[in-house]
């Protein structure tokens, strides 16, 4: 007699060996990039071309900060998770985990810098 | 245990080009590579944003390319990306909750995609 659930056993056995956790991430962030995205798209365009000074005072503005550093972290999460997939279904052996890499250190790359020039600005 | 190295090789993605185009796997298809090429755009932004941090002199600089010719050319796809990969985002929500999962509503929703997304660039470009 085994004493392990059946639950137990399957776990972790599937092809990501990670279950559903990247399927559910890409749901989760997808939903709050349905609000971000256009939220986003419309604060960036109205301070896109205008001046300095206005471009400035438009990203002081705490809600359009807040939101553009959340676009941020979850726009960026979700493109890695979506290249990530692209990259499973064309690449194998060491290119895949190398191009899985890169994605990952040019998405964290890009909210480092996105996040460093919303605090110089707000702050 | 795996003593033996794992020598076996798998198979990648389906090969598109055996399947006939269908609207379906083409609205599909354009979700990956929309999804994908918006990082043009978020870096562009991104940078702009960073110019912003910087100060007037380098922002000049920046804004002048943001808003050249091949600025334009990479916000205006930016656009019509942003909306096509979200109306396929929104579908693809509702496929995952089971729903409009027939072919005709699915290739009608695909349609829906396609139109919207070149509708919705246009109102943006508009609006802003």
């Amino acid at each position: 007699m085994r004493y392990l659930t059946d639950r137990k056993r399957a776990i972790g056995k599937g092809a990501s060996g990670t279950g559903t956790e990247h399927h559910w991430r890409m749901t989760v962030s997808a939903a709050g990039l349905a609000i971000l995205a256009p939220a986003y798209v419309f604060i960036f365009g109205h301070a896109l071309g205008s001046g300095y000074e206005r471009a400035h005072s438009i990203f002081s503005h705490p809600l359009a900060a807040i939101i553009t550093a959340v676009t941020l972290l979850v726009g960026l999460d979700h493109f890695r998770r979506g290249a990530q997939m692209a990259i499973e279904d064309y690449l194998d052996g060491p290119r895949r985990k190398i191009a899985i890499i890169a994605v990952i250190a040019l998405s964290w790359f890009l909210m480092a810098c996105g996040l460093f020039a919303l605090a110089r600005i707000a702050l | 245990m795996a003593s033996t190295r794992n020598t076996v090789k798998r198979p990648l993605s389906p090969h598109l080009q055996i399947y006939r185009p269908q609207m379906t796997s083409i609205s599909s298809i354009l979700t990956r590579i929309t999804g994908n090429a918006l990082i043009a755009g978020f870096a562009l932004s991104i940078w702009w944003l960073l110019a912003v941090a910087s100060g007037p002199e380098y922002y000049g600089f920046v804004n002048r390319i943001a808003t050249s010719w091949f600025g334009d050319i990479v916000f205006t796809l930016s656009l019509v990306a942003v909306w096509y990969h979200f109306l396929a985002g929104l579908r693809h929500l509702c496929f995952d909750a089971g729903l409009a999962l027939d072919v005709p509503t699915a290739e009608f929703l695909g349609w829906i995609c396609v139109i919207g997304s070149l509708l919705l660039t246009v109102l943006t470009l508009i609006l802003i």
